[in-house]
Order: C-alpha cells, then sequence, then structure tokens
C-alpha cells in the first residue's frame, strides 16, 4: 500500500507541474478547433515530447527492435497483452458486455496455463478474440462521450476523460498492484514502454510522409482511432457534411 | 489459332464476371495479388518508391474512387471548388495519398491478412470490407475498406487503419488551409506537400 500512495505522490506532483505549465502557457491562446482548446499547451508538450522522444524513447525501441530476437519480442508483447486482459475483461464488465468480459477472462485463465504465464497466445488461436478496452472508454459508454483534447510528454496523446481513465488504468493494473519488489516493477513498466513504442515504429515512417502538420495529424488519428474503440471497431459513420 | 481462341473467349467471359465481382472477393484478391509480388521483390521490399508506385498504379489505383476520396477528405467546402478545383484537388490529393500508402506497403513482410466476408443484399451499394492484418508478436491491425458500387465495379473510396481512416484524417487540415488560403491555397499546400516529398524522399531509415 505504501509504494501506493507513493507513486500517486509523483504522478500527482507530475501532472501538478504540467497543469500549472498549461495555466501559464495554454489557456492564454485558445486554439480555433472546438476539439482542442489548450492547443497551445499541446502544442508545447507536443515538442517536448518530440525532442524526449527523438533523443531517448525512440532509439531505445529501435534497438530493442533490432536486437532482440522476434520470438522474445513475441513473448513479451503476449506477456503483456495477458497481464492486459484482466482489467479488460473488468471494463468489459462495467460496459455490460458480460460476453466479452468471459472471453476476456477466459483467454487469462487459458494464457496463464497452457500458454505459459501467458508467454503464448493460446486463447487467440482457440477462436478468443482478444479486446481493447480501458477505464476512459468505459467512462465514454457511462455518457461522457466529447471530451477535450490533451497531448502529455511520454504518455503522449489523452483527452481529459482519458488522462482521468488512464490514471485509473495504471493503478487497477496487476503490474501495479501485484510486484513487490520496486526495482522489478520498475523495470517491467519499462520493458512495456519499450515494446509499446517499438510497435509504433512503422507508423512513424507513414506519419512523417502523409502529414502536413504532424500534431494535429496525430490529435485527428487518435480522435477517430478512441471513436472507433469506444465503439468497439463499428462507429458511426461520419459523412461529407459534418 | 485454337489458343488465341480461348484466350478471346476467357477474355470475354472474365469481364463481365469481374466487373460484378462481390467486394470482399475483389479486396481478397487484389490483396492477395498485391502481397504476392511485395513478398517476392526485393526491390519493392527495399523500398524502391519508383517501383512500388508501378505496383500500385497497375494493381491497386483501378480500385479506387479518387474522386470521392478527396470530397471526403475535404468535406463541407468541395461543393464550393469549382470542377476545374475538384479536378485539381483531386489529382494532387491521388499523388499524397498513393505515395502514403506505397509506403505502408514496402514494410510488409512477414504478415498475412484475414479477411472477414461480407453480408450482402443484392441492392446493396456500399460495403465496407473488414480485414486483419497479422504480425507475430504484435496486435492484429483492423484495416478496412470501404466501397461503393458503380457501373464499372466496386470502388473503394475510404480506407481505414486502426480505426483511423486515412482520408478523413486529413479533414481538420484541409479545413483550415481553406479558411488560410482558399481552396486554390488548399490545392498549392498538397502540390507542395508532394513537390517535398519528391524532392527528399523519407529520411527516416538511414541509419
Amino acid at each position: 500500500m505504501a509504494k501506493f500512495s507513493e507513486m500517486g505522490r509523483r504522478t500527482g506532483a507530475a501532472l501538478a507541474v504540467c497543469g500549472a505549465v498549461a495555466l501559464a502557457s495554454g489557456c492564454a491562446t485558445r486554439g480555433d478547433n472546438p476539439k482542442d482548446p489548450y492547443e497551445g499547451f499541446n502544442r508545447a508538450m507536443f515538442s517536448v515530447n518530440e525532442g524526449v522522444d527523438k533523443v531517448v524513447t525512440k532509439p531505445l525501441a529501435t534497438a530493442y527492435d533490432k536486437v532482440v530476437p522476434l520470438p522474445a519480442k513475441a513473448g513479451v508483447g503476449n506477456f503483456f497483452g495477458n497481464v492486459g486482459d484482466f482489467w479488460i475483461g473488468i471494463n468489459n464488465g462495467l460496459q455490460g458486455k458480460g460476453g466479452d468480459s468471459a472471453e476476456d477472462f477466459a483467454r487469462l485463465l487459458i494464457n496463464s496455463t497452457v500458454g505459459i504465464f501467458g508467454l503464448f497466445d493460446v486463447a487467440s488461436e482457440m477462436g478468443l478474440e482478444k479486446h481493447e478496452e480501458d477505464f476512459g472508454q468505459t467512462v465514454a459508454r457511462w455518457g461522457w462521450a466529447e471530451s477535450d483534447y490533451l497531448f502529455w510528454p511520454v504518455i503522449g496523446p489523452r483527452t481529459v476523460r482519458d488522462t482521468g481513465g488512464w490514471l485509473v488504468d495504471i493503478y487497477s493494473d496487476p503490474l501495479a498492484w501485484g510486484i513487490e519488489s520496486i526495482p522489478v516493477r520498475n523495470s517491467t513498466w519499462a520493458l512495456r514502454f519499450v515494446d509499446v513504442r517499438s510497435g509504433l515504429l512503422p507508423a512513424d515512417k507513414v506519419v512523417e510522409e502523409a502529414a502536413f502538420d504532424k500534431y494535429s495529424y496525430i490529435r485527428d488519428a487518435y480522435i477517430q482511432r478512441r471513436r472507433s474503440l469506444i465503439h468497439d471497431g463499428h462507429p458511426p459513420r461520419q459523412l461529407e457534411e459534418d | 489459332m485454337k489458343k488465341l481462341f480461348a484466350f478471346l473467349l476467357a477474355c470475354l467471359v472474365a469481364a463481365p464476371v469481374l466487373a460484378d465481382e462481390a467486394p470482399d472477393a475483389l479486396v481478397k484478391r487484389v490483396s492477395e495479388e498485391v502481397l504476392d509480388i511485395v513478398r517476392k521483390d526485393k526491390e519493392v521490399q527495399s523500398g524502391n518508391t519508383k517501383k512500388v508506385l508501378e505496383l500500385v498504379d497497375a494493381k491497386v489505383l483501378p480500385h479506387f474512387n479518387f474522386q470521392h476520396m478527396t470530397a471526403l477528405a475535404v468535406g463541407k467546402d468541395w461543393r464550393r471548388a469549382t470542377p476545374q478545383q475538384q479536378q485539381q484537388l483531386t489529382q494532387e490529393f491521388k499523388i499524397l495519398l498513393v505515395r502514403t500508402y506505397s509506403n505502408a506497403l514496402t514494410s510488409y513482410r512477414d504478415q498475412t491478412i484475414r479477411y472477414k466476408p461480407v453480408k450482402l443484399n443484392a441492392d446493396d451499394t456500399e460495403a465496407i470490407v473488414r480485414t486483419e492484418v497479422l504480425q507475430p508478436g504484435n496486435k492484429p491491425t483492423q484495416l478496412d475498406y470501404t466501397l461503393e458500387k458503380l457501373d464499372s465495379g466496386w470502388k473503394v473510396y475510404d480506407v481505414t487503419v486502426a480505426g483511423i481512416s486515412l482520408v478523413t484524417n486529413y479533414r481538420e487540415t484541409f479545413a483550415q488551409e481553406v479558411r488560410n488560403g482558399g481552396i486554390d491555397g488548399l490545392i498549392q499546400s498538397i502540390a507542395n506537400k508532394n513537390k517535398s516529398l519528391e524532392t527528399n524522399p523519407p529520411k527516416a531509415e538511414k541509419k
């Protein structure tokens, strides 16, 4: 429990600093995009993040991608995917999707045992579909559908709703409360971070080429992506006129 | 002579069949043909832009409706554009999209695609073909094609990757460009973007 509150204080402090910066820089310059009222702040954070990514994150992820052989990378990805199924199952339950939730827990059970601590995704091969849920999506289902866009250094694009959701996610994560040793916990989180970033490497080039303005391309992609996730891949169609 | 006759007959039979090809069958056939070439062709894999563009031009473009794609990307302002502006917009946007799409293609190697069948009524004129790109060690990526039925067969007018439309993702940017410089300003800025991609090809993977 002690490490909990310690983590909370640290994240809280980080967010407070960001909030102060937001007040100082962002709110003064309201953009003209209704979905992105904190554009000034967001753009500042975006360029901070670009810097961190260029110097630290991307080189790490690239090295990881080059050095680690494919079966090991697959094992790492599957392991984190399996741990994630626990919280995904709970969120599907909270959204009233009992069938999906049951499927998530069946996946967890099968992959943790037959799949050897989740290193192999046996459940997918058996036809149990992997879902993608988080607390932000659950809150969206409960009625908070639209939320203002925010960009954070390191954790990247979110909305106000999804920032809150993300905080709930990291506290509910088995890798937060399930690991006693703090060094082990921190290394695990670092590995997951690198794993996630390396999965995004192929998208980098596409974004570089496709975007007129990288910031707004990523923003609009994030908003679309969340909309799709909230509706489980079947969002209502957007027509020419809106 | 017999061979020629057989060939002509085959063409006669094949043409109407292809025009009537169901949207999911079309997506599957074209994707597999293209992937087959990508997997075999070392030049394509190493990112030879010219070769990739040729491949996409020959195999993929005939099945796309770029006019509709561009209208979708431009949104409200599309109807304010003159026919000539619409044509220019389509021309430039096509170059941009083809380039982006082609570059995504060159990274395909170990991937396989799972196609989901489409339930279609006889009088449907729209269809979404859902596919999943599977790669070892990664979550499957959703890749969906939205098609419409024209006289010339089914044509794709939207491509969605992981829920993100490669087309409508431009809408905010394009609307901003139109606010800044009108329709002609938008045409100009897409043309400039294309030119800069032409002169400094992707600097990403140099190391």
